[in-house]
């Protein structure tokens, strides 16, 4: 049936055909199935061209991929990209910050205590393929298929969380960012003054109570930069996402209007892998240099437009508790 | 110091205050023989006072002489310090601080601390004084509100915040910062206020302020006050312990202190011969 109808309107398609003729002289058919838009940039005006350039850029932000990436938008990559980062900086920051509050405040001086410390520098050091490899063997083939047999037992052998996924993914860069911010939080713990602390205490506050009610509070400003130097390193990451849950091409989106609205297990598109699949992989790929280069732009304007928000966060939060004194 | 310059110093009138011999007053705090060590270094030695209730004691002595530590040992903020110990015992009201079944921050709550460097939190005022009453566990706002506007009438600072307590402890100035810390410590309507040089980074007008607070706080609360300043032990106390390297040399009253100290260290260093 559907079939049937398929084909039809694929033959009306083909029915319908453009012949135009160049200046040159030859003749060009063109199925009008193919057309997509048309216009004719010498008759128009200045304000007209700039209003087509506006109106082109804008398709490249809003619209999806065409003829396997080589044309048409980039959205989804950007918005891919988009929640990857921001759920890695939410799931990277308690992580980062519950370590240092335990390094800096309850931990012993001792043996042990050195040894974290030199394990979170050497983790620093570690390539980020590394962790892609980590990545795959411990959340995707490990808690992943776990999951699938205890949650998801109908679906397999179809994977759910087996494969590569945006949870899978953000975690992965989690990891690999969350030296960034123990050594960013530990430092701005030490930097809040003793008196604060004993203020707290000797106001009746118990350890904890002090560390969450005073100790956190003075210390955001500089655990907002960790959070920050963490987004930077882990928006521009493409290599070991390769491996957990980037895709080529994805149909749907990480986050959208369908109950649950978050999709934790989709595979999702990165402007990164786009910068690669586009430059590397397309067939023509001179024919991909601009879309690469857009692309390229895309992607570092969102950084840029991500660490701008984080760095009015922590002004704010600056403000609200700067000290003007004396 | 010259007698004239004492009674000028002094504001109240000498006859007919309740001051009385240490021996005789009803110590609040009864000190016995309290050793403290910081590692293997020894900070007090063998320290016997009693702190008279509803009164103002000074402690004075050069610097490093232990003022501090004896302080910080009545709320027990000395065990925050690593390494350090304590030998004979310390009682508060009979008894003993350091009774295992005496918890910690119960103890603290009966004591309200300010420092030498004005310590307030990253909070709005309002938050800050209400600060001890949140951690016990009160949060019904209107509990909090009378005890912020009491707290804060107390410390003189009301008339000065009443129209931003909600904004950050942080813009207010030096002496309002203390006097603000000054609020957050009698807001758990402690027993006993500990004051550590109150007023070193004050200026003479701030100084004087919190002098007079001083005055106005000992008809409900017993208060400890450490001071570098002769003037200021002169003028604000009832009695006056003098220290000298980790030794309690002299405990009298103030009267007796400055005009004739028994001791010639005492006299040496109240008319400034060292220290
Ligand atoms: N945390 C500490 N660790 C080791 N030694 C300490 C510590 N705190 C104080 N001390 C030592 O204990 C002695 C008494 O110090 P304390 O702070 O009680 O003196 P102080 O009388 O308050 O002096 P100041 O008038 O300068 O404040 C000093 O010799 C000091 O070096
Ligand atoms: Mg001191």
């Amino acid at each position: 049936m559907l079939a049937r109808r398929a084909k039809d309107l694929r033959s009306q398609e083909a029915a319908s055909v453009l012949h135009i003729r160049l200046a040159d002289g030859r003749a060009v058919r063109i199925p009008t199935g193919k057309i997509i838009r048309y216009y004719q940039p010498n008759a128009l005006s200045a304000p007209e061209r700039l209003g087509m350039a506006v109106m082109n850029f804008w398709r490249f932000l809003s619209e999806d991929p065409r003829e396997a990436n080589t044309e048409g938008g980039i959205f989804p990559a950007i918005f891919g990209t988009f929640v990857m980062t921001v759920l890695m900086s939410v799931l990277v920051t308690p992580f980062g910050v519950l370590a240092a509050i335990y390094l800096r405040e309850y931990a012993k001086p001792g043996l042990w205590l050195r040894g974290v410390r030199i394990a979170v520098n050497n983790l620093a050091g570690v390539p980020s393929i590394v962790f892609g490899v980590f990545g795959l063997g411990f959340f995707v083939y490990g808690v992943g298929s776990f999951v699938d047999r205890w949650f998801f037992g109908e679906a397999l052998p179809t994977p759910t969380f087996g494969t590569g996924g945006v949870l899978w993914a953000s975690l992965t860069l989690a990891l690999m960012t969350v030296p960034v911010v123990i050594v960013a939080a530990e430092e701005s713990l030490a930097s809040v003054p003793k008196g604060t602390r004993e203020g707290s205490l000797a106001c009746g506050a118990s350890k904890w109570q002090t560390i969450r009610r005073v100790v956190l509070p003075a210390a955001a400003p500089g655990i907002m930069t960790g959070f920050i130097l963490a987004m930077a390193r882990g928006a521009g990451e493409v290599a070991p996402l390769m491996l957990v849950g980037v895709v080529k091409y994805a149909p749907t989106l990480p986050l959208d209007g369908i109950f649950p609205f978050l999709h934790p297990e989709r595979k999702f598109m990165h402007l990164g892998f786009h910068i690669y699949d586009l430059g590397f992989q397309s067939p023509d790929s001179e024919a991909a240099k601009p879309m690469v280069f857009a692309t390229t732009l895309v992607l570092i304007a969102l950084v840029v437009l991500l660490n701008l928000a984080a760095i009015l966060v922590r002004k704010n939060l600056r403000r609200k508790y700067a000290g003007g004194t004396f | 110091m010259p007698a004239e310059l004492f009674k000028a110093l002094r504001r109240e009138p000498d006859a007919g205050t309740n001051v009385t011999a240490p021996e005789t007053a009803r110590p609040l705090i009864d000190v016995e023989g309290y050793n403290f060590y910081y590692g293997s270094k020894q900070a007090l030695f063998g320290i016997r006072m009693g702190i008279p209730e509803k009164q103002v004691t000074a402690l004075i002595g050069p610097s490093g002489c232990g003022k501090s530590t004896l302080l910080r040992s009545f709320n027990r903020m000395n065990d925050l310090v690593e390494g350090s110990r304590h030998e004979g015992n310390i009682r508060l009201g009979g008894r003993s601080i350091f009774d295992p079944a005496l918890e910690v921050i119960s103890l603290r709550r009966r004591m309200g601390m300010v420092f030498q460097k004005s310590n307030p939190f990253p909070k709005s005022i309002y938050e800050n004084v209400v600060y001890g009453l949140r951690v016990a566990g009160q949060n019904d706002r209107r509990t909090l509100d009378a005890v912020a506007e009491r707290s804060l009438k107390a410390a003189a600072l009301w008339d000065e915040v009443k129209d931003q307590l909600g904004e950050s402890a942080l813009k207010l100035s030096g002496g309002q910062m203390q006097r603000l810390c000054i609020a957050r410590a009698i807001a758990n309507n402690p027993e006993i206020i500990l004051m550590d040089e109150p007023c070193s980074a004050l200026d003479p007008v701030a100084t004087t302020k919190i002098e007079e607070l001083i005055f106005e706080l000992k008809k409900d609360y017993t208060i400890v006050i450490v001071t570098h300043n002769m003037q200021q032990a002169a003028r604000v106390s009832d009695w006056t312990a003098f220290f000298y390297l980790g030794r309690l040399v002299e405990f009298d009253g103030t009267k007796k202190i400055f005009l004739s100290p028994s001791q010639k260290q005492t006299e040496d260093y109240i008319t400034g011969r060292f220290g």
